[in-house]
């Protein structure tokens, strides 16, 4: 088990394909059974009208229109009439609202991350800032989301910025922490030998930043880009419930669990995910084009 | 002309204050080094050798006494670029091919010319043809060549190496020291130069600083003598024994060898 958790949580290599299609085969299995009994309030009536059974029970608990929980093919039939079979740019498509969130979460992430990055180089080279700045920025994180993000919103939304930089300050505000984290890190991680050198050459701090911290600190922004990008969707999305937003991966669940359409909330939830996934994945291509680029080993 | 003096230090002190209590890194250390010199400081760990190459290079301040580089302090000749130095390791940034560690100084203090020096240097140090490996694709020995041609690379005259070749196995260190000597002949630097080695020391210098530990203080400073171009197999001369015999017996009378 420990083996085919590991498989999941790596990028899976040759020859793991197998713990990870078990894996899933499983949770799958889990979910189809545990769907009878969670929907039975809804199919058990329908099941007893139908004449009870087998086959009645699994047809009927499986094939409701808005049960309490959906089962895959469900969500994936519902993944498939919102993405393919609808235009991207209609209101109906869940293209749609993926863009409305992403664009919210790729400004963010930039701003967050330019933000962190800032911060990191100015803890590195004034100590004051350092003991000043660190409680805010530790505090800031342990505010809930859901509780600031509303104040955020209507606060910002009376200055008159479009909704997408508001959503965007929300993404901000979660992905530059892991970003101020990581490059602090970073930029203090080279070592006493490399420091030296650059004052043998009486370089000055802006050089020793430019041309060794930062370069030394690239593989620690990469890793705290990591968990950034994913949590800057995430904090759109949440930017995206307390206005009652009309567009965005938010507004569909907020309309889904409104009207009871667990279907369109899971599918959402997917879409969500998926979009998560291809986030981190390009920040990992990226890493890897750069690693080239940097004479990191093949 | 006669010879000027690059470094001069009278009467140098350094102590450190640590929790358990305070340590004589240098203790009234005197040192004169000509321009053109080859001096090696030789003694064993703690002797302060290393120390009083990083008060030469302004990286570390001394307690009291006076030193000059060059006839300035030493934080005024860091600051004209007075030396080139090397460290025990080679200290190459990993994400800089070869020519663009060596091109690293002249980036910093805007030289222009800088293929140029930089073709320069890595044929100096026999490095042509790897200008575009980085650090990982060399090897130990020629990493630390790399790092000689980068100090080298902006034409100090003036050369700190501090046990430079100490992590290399004993056949590339007799290669490289060979190469060091030639270097040296041909470029007219002044080498300071750290080793715990004895035959590296004699092998390589004009003068041999002996220095023994608690407090670091010079014990004999040894003039060689010895003849510039001199190969491995000097190493079995008669003089170089004599001079070998004479840095020890210099070792033993600062109880380095006693526990």
């Amino acid at each position: 088990m420990a083996e085919a958790v590991a498989a999941i949580s790596l990028p899976a290599p040759k020859g793991h394909a197998m713990p990870v299609a078990v894996v899933v085969a499983v949770i799958v299995v889990i979910w189809y059974g545990a769907a009878i009994p969670m929907n039975a309030v809804l199919a058990d009536p329908r099941i007893a009208a139908a004449g009870g059974g087998f086959y009645n029970t699994l047809a009927i608990s499986w094939s409701l229109d808005r049960p309490v929980i959906p089962v895959p093919h469900q969500i994936a039939v519902e993944l498939w009439n919102s993405v393919f079979l609808v235009a991207p740019w209609k209101v109906k498509s869940l293209l749609y609202h993926l863009w409305v969130t992403l664009s919210s979460t790729l400004i963010g992430f930039g701003l967050g991350t330019l933000l962190g990055i800032a911060l990191a180089i100015g803890i590195v080279h004034v100590r004051s800032l350092e003991k000043s700045l660190m409680p805010w920025i530790i505090a800031s994180q342990t505010i809930p989301i859901l509780a600031i993000a509303p104040m955020i919103i209507v606060v910002l939304g009376k200055t008159g910025l479009p909704d997408v930089l508001t959503k965007a300050v929300i993404s901000t505000y979660l992905c530059f922490f892991p970003v101020t984290i990581g490059m602090v890190k970073g930029l203090r991680s080279p070592d006493r030998l490399a420091l030296d050198l650059m004052r043998t050459y009486s370089a000055n701090a802006a050089q020793a930043l430019w041309k060794l911290r930062f370069p030394a600190a690239v593989p620690f922004l990469f890793a705290s880009l990591k968990v950034a990008v994913a949590i800057a969707l995430t904090g759109a999305i949440v930017a995206e419930l307390p206005t009652g937003a009309v567009a965005g991966i938010g507004a569909r669940l907020l309309q889904g669990s409104y009207y009871g359409q667990t279907l369109q909330i899971w599918a959402a939830l997917f879409v969500a995910a998926f979009a998560a996934a291809a986030l981190v994945w390009a920040v990992g291509v990226t890493e890897r084009l750069n690693q080239r680029r940097m004479g990191g080993r093949p | 002309m006669a010879a000027q003096a690059v470094i001069e230090a009278r009467d140098l002190s350094l102590t450190f204050a640590t929790g358990d209590g305070p340590v004589y890194a240098l203790s009234k250390v005197d040192l004169t080094v000509m321009d053109g010199d080859f001096v090696s400081f030789i003694g064993p760990s703690g002797c302060g050798k290393t120390t009083l190459l990083r008060v030469i290079a302004d990286l570390e301040r001394a307690s009291s006494g006076s030193i000059t580089v060059n006839g300035m302090n030493p934080r005024e000749a860091r600051m004209t670029r007075a030396y080139g130095y090397v460290f025990q390791a080679p200290a190459l940034y990993p994400w800089r091919t070869v020519e663009r560690n060596v091109g690293l100084p002249l980036e910093i203090m805007g030289l222009d010319n800088a293929a140029e020096r930089i073709r320069r240097n890595l044929e100096l140090v026999n490095l042509k043809g790897f200008e575009k490996k980085f650090p990982w694709q060399l090897s130990g020995g020629m990493q630390q060549r790399v790092s000689i041609a980068r100090a080298l690379a902006f034409d100090p005259k003036l050369l700190l190496m501090d046990e430079p070749f100490g992590a290399l196995d004993e056949i590339v260190r007799d290669k490289l020291n060979q190469q060091l000597l030639e270097l040296w002949g041909r470029t007219q630097k002044t080498v300071v130069f750290v080793t715990h080695s004895i035959p590296e020391a004699v092998f390589l210098s004009t003068r041999i600083v002996v220095m023994s530990p608690r407090p670091g203080r010079i014990i004999d400073v040894i003039e060689t003598n010895l003849p510039r171009d001199r190969t491995l197999d000097f190493r079995e001369s008669p003089e170089f024994l004599k001079i070998a015999h004479r840095v020890r017996e210099g070792l033993k009378a600062g109880r380095s060898y006693e526990d």
